[in-house]
């Protein structure tokens, strides 16, 4: 065991990197879900955009484009559901969980012939000045555009709901489909873009994996980060900037688990690759325990099925 | 009369096996209060939703000042100038004050100034709000005032107005009266709903009265009895609950010092509730919507679990018991919501009654459900209490409110109860079958059972409680001699006017 061979530097900048797939994922469903709207498909989407962005980066050779599939892949797929969910009026965790299988299936088809080969590459971007910053400069400013732009987002989001007419309206919807029926709004409407969005940025995610941390294409890469991002909508009781917080909470410890594997810490392989998972429950529970808090959170109208009764 | 604002001609919609809106006509002057007659079910809410563009009538014609008038949604009966007041609220309770005014504006100011200007309406109208409350900590009172600030805001040339009495204590609706009149001499026409008669007669000038979604009336509620309107809206003679008066016997149900926590994060926790109801006794609990009523409801039907000594049934403590075995003991409930609380909307009415019967009537062995005798129960049900369905193994879902609800009390009453409880039992029921419930009720008390009535509708609590108490923020008031009181009195007991003034503008 050698715990000296890991550089806090690279740990930490890694964080960012480990963590962004999950930000984003995590920051578009809860966008869904802020409008009344349970998709448990997140990790569905995330592969097929993982496919998408990566065979569309592949052919044209810009990672750019293949993000844009991706995220177009993504909301493709989310509006698969929302015909479903919305129209078809079907339950909305069994079509979630449908769609989660689906994509797994539908990525593994599209990406057969691409298995083993390299994405092209993508360059980091050093913000200007703050990159050479000792210590904080690698940490913070040497990431790929994708890095900051999911941040970005974040504020954008934040912004959005909060002090927007569009963001008041998606809310409403959320907390009582009924009522902003009954005032005027199109519910049906405003919830399909709200999971176009979602799947959008659970594409993109995924696009990030593929593309950008690993960067192949393997089957069923994500591996379970469109679950956990899904959790961590919850632990962030639906805010923006918690979405972030979980995320790069996630993420510290799935890199900190992997960097102790490699130093060759003495616990067994398995117990480390459980980790982050057991976090996640860990911290999920503790939210739920104080009954009420976390209820207040959640929209009042998520998971139930809207049907306009005239 | 002859420069209507509004005039509506011909309306017909139908929905799949009713036609809910039959060539429907009348018309609304400026200045006018109008009042909209008529049973649950005659067509009145649907007729106003054509009016306020949530749905599109399928013939017949609407003019507003004279021009064509064909609202394609919400937004374009508000740009015309027509306000609505909802029944059930079209609020949201984990926005603010402001936030809820603003989703139901056309193009509302920045957050600041419409704060401002809601504290200044509201207080000029004498329904004083904070802007930046949460609705979900509201009163029933108040979240009703922010349903007509927001229209208020709009200066809407006609308001509409479903049911907005329904929710406020007598003092709250003649304050509410007061801001009306105001509206009104200020030139804003108001289409009333209601079906509380006496509220019509002191507030409209004209009445068009629906029944079964034809127009059978207009007349001047100023110039009829209440009787009168109501047989004009039921098409018959009313027949009034009778009770033969009983022997009250002893203490059956005593509730001591009942302290709960709602399951709802928006609830109201009961506060120190005393209570000592005697068999043959028929308890009325009123309150205004919000105060308690569920959670008190939950408490005792067994939903809620408390102290053990808080709820005795007959010197038993039954406090930390649930449901089934407060049923075994002879205390059993029926819930407010019909679908989805006291029946299970996709099941049918033979599986409905076994849900609550089969302690009672022995309707289970060894875990096995006997069905033929739960049919056998279900029919009893049926036949006993009149419910209109071709059978029991139709599903819940299908009747019509007033028939399950018959079927739900039915339920209850048939088990032989000790100490019935029941919430708001002709909440959305037509007129005969409210009377035939409260006849069922009286009947159960004069039998020896204990029945604690929990109703929002004092008419209803007057007719059959022989005392009464009543709910405010999750407190009992002292039980009182329900001949002895007046509606003032009781409104007073219901926690008064909650703050509001009468308005303060110029009429």
């Amino acid at each position: 065991m050698d715990l000296s061979s890991i550089n806090p530097l690279v740990l930490l900048a890694s964080i960012m990197v480990a963590s962004t797939p999950i930000l984003l994922a995590a920051l578009g469903e809860m966008v869904t879900e802020k409008s009344g709207v349970l998709n448990l498909g997140v990790e569905g989407m995330m592969i097929t955009g993982a496919v998408c962005g990566f065979v569309i980066a592949v052919e044209t050779g810009s990672p750019l484009l293949g993000f844009v599939g991706a995220a177009l892949g993504g909301a493709v797929l989310s509006l698969l559901f929302g015909l479903l969910t919305q129209y078809l009026l079907s339950n909305q965790v069994a079509s979630g969980l449908a769609l989660t299988l689906f994509g797994l299936g539908l990525s593994a088809l599209l990406g057969q012939k691409y298995i083993g080969i390299k994405a092209p590459p993508t360059t980091d971007f050093d913000v200007p000045l703050l990159a050479d910053i000792p210590v904080l400069g690698p940490i913070l400013f040497r990431h790929d555009m994708m890095v900051y732009f999911s941040i970005a987002l974040v504020a954008l989001v934040w912004a959005v709901l909060k002090f927007t007419r569009a963001g008041l309206i998606l809310r409403a919807v959320g907390e009582n489909h009924d009522a902003a029926h009954a005032l005027g709004y199109k519910v049906v409407r405003i919830r399909m873009a709200a999971i176009a969005f979602g799947g959008a940025l659970a594409g993109l995610g995924g696009a990030y994996i593929s593309l950008i941390r690993v960067p192949q294409w393997t089957e069923g890469m994500t591996a379970g980060a469109g679950w956990i991002a899904l959790a961590i909508v919850v632990f962030a009781s639906w805010r923006p900037w918690r979405v972030l917080l979980g995320a790069y909470l996630f993420g510290g410890v799935t890199v900190l688990q992997l960097n102790l594997q490699a130093a060759g810490v003495n616990i067994p392989v398995v117990y480390l690759s459980m980790l982050p998972y057991l976090v996640t429950i860990l911290v999920l529970v503790i939210m739920s325990a104080k009954r009420g808090r976390a209820a207040l959170g959640a929209p009042a109208a998520l998971g139930r099925i809207f049907h306009a009764s005239g | 009369m002859n420069e209507q604002l509004l005039i509506v001609d011909r309306l017909t919609k139908a929905y799949p096996g009713v036609v809910a809106n039959d060539a429907v006509s009348f018309g609304v002057a400026p200045g006018e209060v109008h009042a909209l007659l008529g049973e649950n079910g005659a067509g009145k809410s649907t007729l106003v939703k054509m009016i306020y563009g949530l749905v599109r009538p399928d013939s017949g014609t609407m003019t507003w000042k004279g021009a064509p008038y064909e609202p394609g949604s919400p937004h374009d009966a508000r740009k015309t100038g027509i306000a609505m007041v909802f029944q059930h609220f079209s609020l949201f309770e984990a926005l603010n004050v402001a936030e809820n005014v603003a989703l139901g504006m056309e193009d509302p100011p920045p957050m600041g100034q419409l704060a401002a200007r809601i504290r200044e309406v509201s207080t000029r109208y004498g329904l004083p709000l904070d802007p930046v409350r949460l609705v979900g900590e509201l009163s029933a009172g108040e979240r009703q005032r922010v349903e007509i600030i927001r229209c208020l805001l709009q200066d809407p040339k006609l308001l509409i107005m479903d049911e907005p009495t329904s929710v406020l204590t007598p003092q709250e609706v003649e304050i509410l009266f007061e801001t009306l009149r105001k509206l009104s001499a200020e030139g804003t026409a108001i289409l009333y709903i209601s079906h509380k008669l006496e509220e019509i007669r002191s507030l409209c000038d004209a009445a068009t009265i629906l029944r079964l979604g034809k127009v059978v009336g207009t007349c001047d509620p100023r110039e009829k009895s209440a009787r009168e309107l109501a047989e004009l809206m039921v098409g018959q003679t009313l027949h009034t609950p009778t009770r033969e008066s009983a022997d009250v016997g002893d203490v059956v149900l005593d509730i001591d010092g009942l302290s709960l926590e709602s399951a709802n994060p928006f609830g109201t926790p009961l506060k120190n509730i005393n209570l000592k109801v005697r068999a043959g006794e028929v308890v009325g609990i009123g309150g205004v919507a919000g105060n308690g009523q569920d959670e008190l409801l939950a408490a005792l039907s067994g939903e809620l679990p408390s102290h053990p000594t808080a709820i005795r049934l007959r010197g038993q403590d039954v406090g930390d018991l649930g449901p089934n075995p407060r049923r075994a003991l002879g205390l059993l409930a029926a819930p407010e919501e019909r679908l989805g609380h006291a029946a299970a909307p996709d099941m049918s009415l033979t599986e409905n009654a076994a849900l609550t019967g089969t302690i009672r009537e022995h309707l289970a062995d060894n875990g096995f459900i006997k069905w033929g005798k739960a049919r056998t129960f279900a029919q009893a049900i049926i036949r006993d209490f009149d419910v209109r369905t071709p059978g029991p193994e139709n599903v819940a879902r299908s009747l019509s409110g007033g028939n399950l609800q018959k079927f739900v009390i039915g339920r209850e009453v048939l088990q032989r109860p000790d100490v019935l409880v029941v919430n708001q039992p002709t909440w959305g029921v037509d007129a005969s079958a409210a009377a035939d419930i409260r006849q069922a009720l009286l009947d159960l008390a004069a039998k020896g059972a204990a029945v604690i009535c929990i109703s929002q509708d004092l008419d209803e609590l007057m007719e059959i409680s022989d005392r009464f108490a009543a709910l405010n923020e999750g407190r009992l008031s002292e039980t009182r001699p329900a001949r002895e009181l007046s509606i003032e009195e009781i409104g007073l007991m219901m926690g008064g006017a909650h703050g509001m003034e009468v308005a303060h503008v110029q009429a």
